[in-house]
């Protein structure tokens, strides 16, 4: 496959934006959609519409297949150990939710200890900060390097005999690196404490093994990795999913009803509760096909270091820029950056203008901005789908946009 | 000048440039040049919310009129809230109560500026209609 004909798979790349062609950079917030994904998307909903699991009707049966399909392919995918590790969820946000609250009922008390690092998306704070409201436990904050990076060595020093569990990111979406997951997690274990991994920027730019990371839990979102929007995926070794109470109660995830008490289905059942997103969840299969078929494509691997390079080198010699999450061995094409006395909003505004798409702001992780000691920062995020030639649009529009504001 | 007549002058300058970069020209030099804010003016009070860079406004009333000052750490905001106040400082409080701010729509700010940016719009446009009604 090469570049053009994986481009030729996004009919939106092709779109004029202000009379110019769109370069999209601004993929660590959602990915662009393969026609193959588009097209599972309107089969579901043109040819297969039935709500799944209970009825014995045909639609439904055909419903249930794609839906329980997809759950095999993620598995596969994660190569996770049991298809029933496999949980769906509306994205990585209510995966991470559906863990604080259900582990730590069970496993977190008044003054245990959560670690999360500075680093985290707010998805993997705020649900943690909850936990330690309702139960009266402290959270601990791990700070990066100096480079970005989280060090298994500082995590160690952190880890007390109270500490229940450690949630903590693959790749940072404001930072690209890649974290030593597989060091982080064996850190923690030898202490006897579970490892939740954020993996909504992971799983895009890393092939995942969650038996080789050996992680306890493994949360991402579709849309971030092509699928359908509204599907997530969670990841749990099923010795904590069966200790684990249900998040929700509702429909497909008892066994039986009865006032004098319930009982719940088996996992994963256990935790998807109501009507699941079935027109969406079985886009996840064309969607991970398309991520590892591109994964595995020496002409995308090869055009991706390009920009990588590109990109690393031109933020890293312009003196005005300041970039953050610079460990070379572990970037990821996705860059945040300040320009010195220019405002990152300024910067998002005049770049749409020339057709580029990127983020400014706080990208949902104001701790790490106040610890960067920034208000905001511009974001370029890169897929497969992009050409070093947009690399190199960017870096001149942006060098424009900047004499413009300065 | 008239508020009415005012609002068309500025429709009639920002008719000039049909490419939008040059519109944020225009906007980064109204941003440049508009007049220093104070630094004890920065208050929390002050501040605009709904804006995803930081924009402050403050009205002090002379002779039963409004005149507005503000700030933005964003050039570009910068330059549209100093064009919001180059129209309306100077005004009644009912001449701007009154007023529907309809130009901004005109001269394709609204638009043409993101949801985000354009909530930053509509919030200052509202901060300002509430200072006229309410004072401070």
């Amino acid at each position: 496959m090469s570049l053009t004909q994986i481009r030729s798979q996004f009919p939106i790349l092709d779109t004029q934006v202000y009379g110019k062609p769109l370069v999209y950079l601004d993929n660590a917030a959602s990915a662009q959609r393969p026609q193959a994904v588009v097209d599972c998307w309107k089969g579901l909903v043109e040819g297969s519409n039935a709500n799944i699991h209970r009825a014995v009707h045909h639609l439904a049966a055909q419903a249930t297949d794609a839906y329980e399909g997809a759950r095999d392919r993620v598995k596969s995918f994660l190569n996770a150990e049991a298809r029933e590790e496999i949980v769906f969820t509306s994205g990585a946000t209510a995966s991470m939710n559906l863990v604080a609250f259900s582990y730590g009922q069970v496993f977190v008390n008044q003054g245990d200890e959560i670690i999360v690092s500075v680093g985290e998306h707010h998805s993997n704070i705020v649900p943690w900060q909850m936990l330690c409201e309702r139960k009266g436990a402290m959270l601990r904050v791990l700070e990066t390097e100096e480079n970005g990076l989280l060090s298994p060595a500082k995590l160690q020093g952190l880890l007390s005999e109270r500490t229940r569990i450690v949630a903590i990111t693959h790749i940072s979406n404001v930072l690209g690196l890649v974290n030593p997951v597989k060091e982080l997690v064996s850190v923690c274990h030898e202490a006897g404490v579970p490892v939740l991994v954020d993996g909504a920027q992971g799983v895009v730019h890393e092939k995942v093994d969650v038996q080789d990371l050996d992680c306890d839990f493994y949360a991402f979102s579709g849309h971030k990795i092509y699928a359908a929007t509204g599907t997530g995926v969670l990841y749990g070794k099923r010795k904590w999913l069966d200790a684990m109470p249900p998040y929700m109660g509702g429909g497909e995830m008892i066994e039986t009803v009865r006032f004098s008490g319930t009982t719940y289905a088996p996992l994963p059942m256990k935790f998807e509760a109501g009507t699941q997103n079935f027109n969406a969840v079985p886009t996840l299969v064309p969607a991970l096909d398309f991520a590892q078929a591109v994964r595995e494509e020496k002409a995308v691997a090869d055009e991706q270091e390009a920009i990588l390079a590109y990109v690393y080198d031109a933020l890293m010699q312009d003196e005005r820029i300041t970039l953050y999450g610079t460990a070379r061995e572990a970037k990821v094409p996705l860059f945040s950056f300040a320009v010195k006395g220019v405002h990152h909003e300024d910067l998002a505004l005049i770049l749409d203008k020339m057709g580029i798409a990127v983020r400014s702001g706080q990208m949902c992780a104001e701790p790490l901005m106040d610890h960067l000691g920034v208000t905001g920062l511009l974001r370029a995020s890169f897929a497969p789908y992009n050409t070093l030639e947009e690399a190199k649009y960017f870096i001149a529009s942006l060098n424009k946009a900047i004499n413009m504001l300065i | 000048m008239t508020l009415e007549e005012r609002k068309q002058e500025v429709i009639e300058e920002f008719s000039l440039y049909d490419e939008w970069l040059d519109k944020y020209e225009y906007l980064i030099e109204l941003g440049k040049s508009l007049e220093a804010f104070p630094e004890e003016k920065k208050t929390e009070d002050r501040l605009i919310k709904g804006c995803q860079s930081r924009v402050w406004l403050d009205a002090e009333e002379r002779d039963g009129r409004l005149f507005f000052t503000a700030d933005s750490d964003a050039i570009i905001t910068k330059g549209i809230i100093s064009l919001l106040i180059s129209v309306y400082s100077g005004r009644t409080r009912e001449e701007i109560a009154a007023d529907d701010f309809a130009f901004v729509a005109e001269i394709g700010l609204k638009e043409n500026l993101s949801p985000t940016r354009a909530n930053g719009l509509v919030s200052m446009i509202n901060t300002i209609k509430k200072l006229a009604e309410n004072g401070r």
